[in-house]
């Protein structure tokens, strides 16, 4: 424990920080470690532990509407992370790269205002462009995956060009430079030395627009036609009635799955780091 | 003007310029700005039955456009009590959310960011992981957590604290609870950042000339970390206004929010053109504070730049 103790003059009293970090951390993961506990509670009722049991596992497996609901859900998430990075990418080019332009302050301030505005500005604000599109050329019609899908990538481009132009900032501008001289095309020196040194910021944002899209309520309520029901917005209406032990077993196995992918992306990472150095 | 577009876009550099740009701008305007512009435009329509249930704002009648716009929603917004106390309410509860995310937030970033190397990376990973698992499942949880049969309750009790159950679920005090859980990180991540680069030296300067801990950090760090702070408090404040998901499921029937209003205005009452008047006074206000978001980040931008 020999990071508790205080080094130099100037480091935090090592109390304060037990203290400070204890609290907010148990905060932030009490309701996590309560979703787990009671995942195996063989009762329905999350207050008394009668036993461990399965039983929320096996519901969950027979639920066709969750289940249909969960597919979908993870081909609106794989479509929507797919554009963002893509869309991303090239936004977070444009800003660390190309601030040059007419217009930029435009630009910076349509790439990032999806990280403030509400969820529910959003879905009001493209439904009523898909309604307007609609009345005027007779497209898109039904609302459904597409609409949704429009909704999600526009949302969560912004957190892609977010992480994505703060990797480029980063980045030592003499490679790039160095592959213009040796006569490489700007688009070729994108792709052969730029690209791979920013993938892993564009694998994060691809990861993070994936968990938004999975997890988005609003945006998809509104832009979701009667055909297509998606997971979160399935899990929204049925816990605004009440407690459902199996959204507890979904809850353990999203968890689960979770810090299994972040773990293991933050170990790789760190080892590509030292092989780095 | 042709000409002089021609002539630019003859030019090999300025179209490869062209084409890096446009896309990704193409897809803002079409997808971010226009739905705003719409969302005004129908704020001025009035309702009518049919779809879309609103009147177009011009019509061709006699020769002539006749452009008609109509300021119900709006008059109903200001003279109507219940829409100017949602707002307050709203600003309100945001607002008390930011200052606890700073309370509980800013000495969790000052501990993180003065930790050494090796923990730092655990402790932020540890602050980013509830980020990547489902808000809704997290919000849910604390639904079993806060009832009146649930876990804090008979925990409290069994311990005997309390005798009876404290009510807070379906209270603001729940949805206090909730917004503080789900916007925290937005507080600390950006604020971590910016203590990390804090340079220690006017520290140890400090320290020298024989300041004690506390004032140190009231004449040093407190204003040296002001600009993450500002900006943690935005992504916390701005969203928080408009939240819909958290009312709905720790609130009870008279916890008034923007978001809850809009929603409802929209499913509820099918009246576009209200929820478009809410939405666009809800942006109007909400521009303040991004401006200064905005002008913040460049400052700190330049700042960053004018180090390197």
């Amino acid at each position: 424990m020999s990071w508790l103790k205080r080094t130099a003059p100037n480091d935090p009293s090592p109390l304060g920080r037990m203290l400070a970090l204890g609290i907010g951390f148990f905060f932030l993961y009490v309701p996590i470690a309560t979703l787990i506990v009671f995942s195996f509670n063989s009762s329905p009722i999350m207050t008394s532990w009668s036993g461990f049991s399965w039983r929320w596992y096996e519901a969950l497996l027979n639920d066709q509407a969750l289940l249909s609901a969960a597919w979908l859900s993870f081909k609106v998430a794989t479509l929507t992370a797919t554009a963002a990075a893509i869309i991303g990418t090239w936004a977070g080019y444009v800003l660390a790269r190309k601030g040059n332009f007419k217009g930029f302050s435009l630009f910076v301030g349509l790439v990032s205002a999806p990280l403030v505005i509400p969820e529910v500005v959003l879905g009001i604000s493209l439904l009523l462009l898909f309604v307007e599109m609609d009345s005027i050329f007779g497209w898109p019609g039904e609302r459904g995956l597409f609409t949704i899908w429009v909704g999600h990538t526009t949302f969560c481009t912004a957190f892609v060009t977010v992480i994505v132009q703060s990797r480029i900032r980063d980045l030592d501008r003499s490679l790039e430079e160095a592959a213009l001289d040796l006569g490489a095309t700007p688009l070729k020196v994108f792709f052969a030395v730029t690209l791979p040194l920013i993938a892993p910021a564009i694998v994060s944002g691809w990861l993070l627009a994936f968990t938004l899209s999975l997890d988005d309520v609003v945006i998809a309520s509104f832009l979701s036609g009667p055909g297509a029901t998606l997971l979160s917005p399935e899990i929204f209406s049925r816990v605004r009635l009440g407690l459902k032990p199996e959204v507890n077993a979904l809850a353990t196995i999203f968890v689960v799955v979770v810090a299994i992918v972040v773990v293991g992306l933050n170990a790789v990472q760190r080892r590509q780091a030292r092989r780095g150095l | 003007m042709l000409d002089r577009l021609g002539r630019r876009l003859g030019n090999k550099a300025a179209w490869s310029a062209f084409w890096t740009i446009a896309p990704p701008y193409l897809w803002l305007v079409l997808f971010l700005l226009l739905p705003f512009v719409l969302v005004l435009k129908i704020s001025l329509a009035d309702l009518k039955f049919g779809i879309p249930p609103y009147t177009s704002l011009t019509d061709l009648k006699d020769e002539a456009i006749n452009l008609t716009l109509h300021l119900r929603g709006y008059i109903l917004l200001f003279s109507d009590s219940l829409y100017i106390s949602t707002y307050i309410s709203s600003l309100k509860m945001a607002a008390v959310t930011t200052l606890w995310c700073a309370l509980i937030g800013y000495p969790m970033a000052y501990y993180i960011a003065r930790s050494p190397d090796s923990i730092r990376n655990v402790l932020l990973l540890a602050v980013i992981l509830p980020f990547w698992t489902s808000l809704l499942l997290r919000v849910y949880a604390w639904v079993g957590i806060l009832r009146s049969d649930g876990l804090l309750n008979s925990v409290l009790m069994a311990v005997g604290v309390i005798d009876a159950p404290l009510e807070i679920y379906r209270t603001d005090w729940a949805v206090y609870i909730g917004l503080v859980y789900a916007y925290l990180p937005f507080f600390i991540l950006p604020l971590y950042a910016n203590l990390v680069k804090l340079d220690t030296r006017l520290l140890d300067a400090a320290y020298d000339l024989g300041a004690k801990p506390w004032r140190a950090f009231v004449s040093i760090t407190l204003p040296l970390s002001m600009p993450g702070v500002i900006a943690g408090a935005m992504l916390v404040f701005i969203p928080a206004v408009g939240e819909y998901v958290i009312p709905e499921l720790l609130g009870g029937a008279d916890t008034l929010m923007m978001g809850r209003i809009m929603w409802n205005e929209f499913f509820t009452n099918a009246d576009w053109p209200m929820a478009s008047a809410i939405t666009v006074i809800m942006v109007l206000l909400l521009l303040i504070p991004m401006i200064i978001f905005q002008v913040n980040q460049k400052h700190r931008y330049e700042a960053d730049r004018g180090n390197v």
